[in-house]
């Protein structure tokens, strides 16, 4: 079935969107995290106040009402974006509040004297979060970071039900060409499979990097 | 206020009627202390009188709920560059060291050179080492902090607070997370810098060093300073029973 009648070609098209959508928007997510993050413990209460909503906010939200969010509701304020580029702000959005709980919860496993020395140096706030606290921060954010980051290519297939061809569509395309639909699922399952063994793959090397004992 | 002789050496630290609270507790109650340049104080107390509460407000770790605190003349700025900046001149050693744990002993030493005084890269390597040789660990530089012994953590703790060149220095009981062969080796550092004419509050309850490098001794008791007096004058004839009471206790053994 994969391999007839120009299917592969299809099929290999969504696979290289669903990777495409997934990476931008895992990008989008880390580093819009990683700053909702630094507002989350930073001394200025507005900072404070606006990362602690929008985590409220996004992480509160079904995925698929953010989809139509970015896809109905941007237009109205006229904002117009191709569909990629609103499901990468979805998606990245969407994603950026979890990074944000979890980096936070890596930054309270830091201990509180490494922030009060760098302090008592005259480190401003920022070269604090990113010199002491942030890299010490990683390791244990590693392990739910993964979660989030296999979870985010697997959330990507509500896009194809707002306009991004990719991987999960195109199971649809197929199926409405009369395609059986167990055989279909089944090469999509795997496809998704192989990214997210990728991703875990990749924190899995990540986490058996060389650790610094504290 | 009264004007003291100021003929003397300049007031480095000043503490005026500082207060503060944690919750119901009452932790620092109407402080006034003025520290002189190149003075030594040692800070003894029970546990619990809000000795080390004093030392981390001098640097604002702790912030204050009342009073005024100025740093050579220049009051502590509220949180943000202008306390950074302050921060920088006044050197804090703490109990449990604190050096940066992905960090080489050397980066250690180097890092806010580097970041803070924008020193340049060369010159503050020299410097570390310097330093390191000086606090007699420069054969660790390149080790990290988990590889070395509490005193030797310690003082690549003193040498990290050195290398910003710092007006005045606090130590927030350096020797109470150390084994006893260790406390000396961190002491010996101590007493040559105090020697040297650093500015150092220390709050220890080491009582042969604040005999032997005190030029001052602060007993504080349930938030307040109750005593203060020359150490040969505290150890030798305590005014108050606090202080009594305290130094019966802990000179028994």
């Amino acid at each position: 079935m994969l391999f007839e009648d120009g299917n592969f070609g299809l099929f290999r098209d969504g696979f290289l969107r669903t990777v495409e959508l997934s990476a931008a928007s895992a990008v989008l997510a880390l580093l819009l995290g990683t700053l909702l993050a630094a507002f989350r413990v930073s001394p200025v209460p507005v900072l404070r106040s606006f990362a602690t909503v929008w985590v409220g906010v996004f992480r509160n939200t079904p995925l698929t009402l953010l989809f139509f969010a970015v896809t109905f509701g941007l237009p109205r304020v006229d904002v117009h974006l191709s569909a990629f580029v609103g499901a990468v702000l979805a998606l990245g959005c969407y994603t950026a509040s979890f990074v944000c709980e979890v980096v936070r919860s890596g930054i309270n496993t830091v201990p509180v004297g490494q922030a009060e020395a760098a302090r008592s140096l005259g480190m401003t706030f920022g070269q604090t979060l990113v010199q002491i606290v942030l890299p010490q921060a990683g390791r244990a954010v590693l392990g739910p970071m993964s979660s989030i980051f296999i979870a985010l290519p697997r959330n990507s297939a509500i896009a194809g039900a707002f306009n991004v061809a990719e991987l999960y569509s195109v199971q649809q395309t197929l199926s409405e060409r009369g395609y059986a639909i167990f055989v279909l699922f089944f090469w999509v399952a795997l496809a998704y499979l192989c990214i997210s063994a990728a991703v875990g793959l990749a924190f899995r090397r990540l986490e058996h990097r060389p650790a610094v004992a504290r | 206020m009264t004007e003291t002789a100021d003929s003397g050496p300049k007031a480095l630290v000043e503490l005026t009627g500082v207060n503060k609270h944690f919750g119901a507790l009452h932790v620092l109650q109407d402080i006034n202390l003025t520290i002189s340049q190149g003075e030594v104080v040692v800070v003894i107390g029970p546990s619990g009188s809000g000795k080390s509460t004093l030392c981390r407000t001098i640097n604002r770790l702790e912030t204050i709920d009342a009073g005024r605190i100025t740093i050579d003349g220049e009051p502590l700025p509220a949180e943000g560059r202008e306390l950074a900046r302050l921060r920088a001149e006044v050197g804090m050693v703490f109990q449990s060291f604190n050096l940066f744990a992905h960090k080489t002993v050397l980066e250690n030493v180097v890092l806010a050179q580097v970041k803070v005084r924008r020193t340049d890269r060369a010159a503050a390597e020299a410097k570390a080492h310097a330093l390191l040789d000086r606090v007699g660990v420069a054969a660790q530089a390149d080790k990290f902090p988990a590889q070395l012994s509490g005193g030797q953590q310690q003082r690549v703790a003193i040498a990290r607070a050195l290398a910003m060149d710092p007006k005045v220095l606090l130590f927030d009981e350096p020797t109470s997370a150390l084994d006893p062969e260790m406390i000396t080796e961190v002491l010996d550092v101590m007493r040559g810098l105090a020697a040297e004419g650093m500015t150092m509050v220390v709050v220890t309850h080491e009582m042969g060093f604040a005999r032997s490098a005190a030029n001052r001794v602060l007993f504080m008791a349930d938030g307040r300073i109750v005593e203060e007096n020359t150490p040969e004058a505290f150890f030798t004839n305590p005014r108050s029973d606090r202080a009594k009471d305290f130094l019966s206790k802990i000179l028994r053994h």
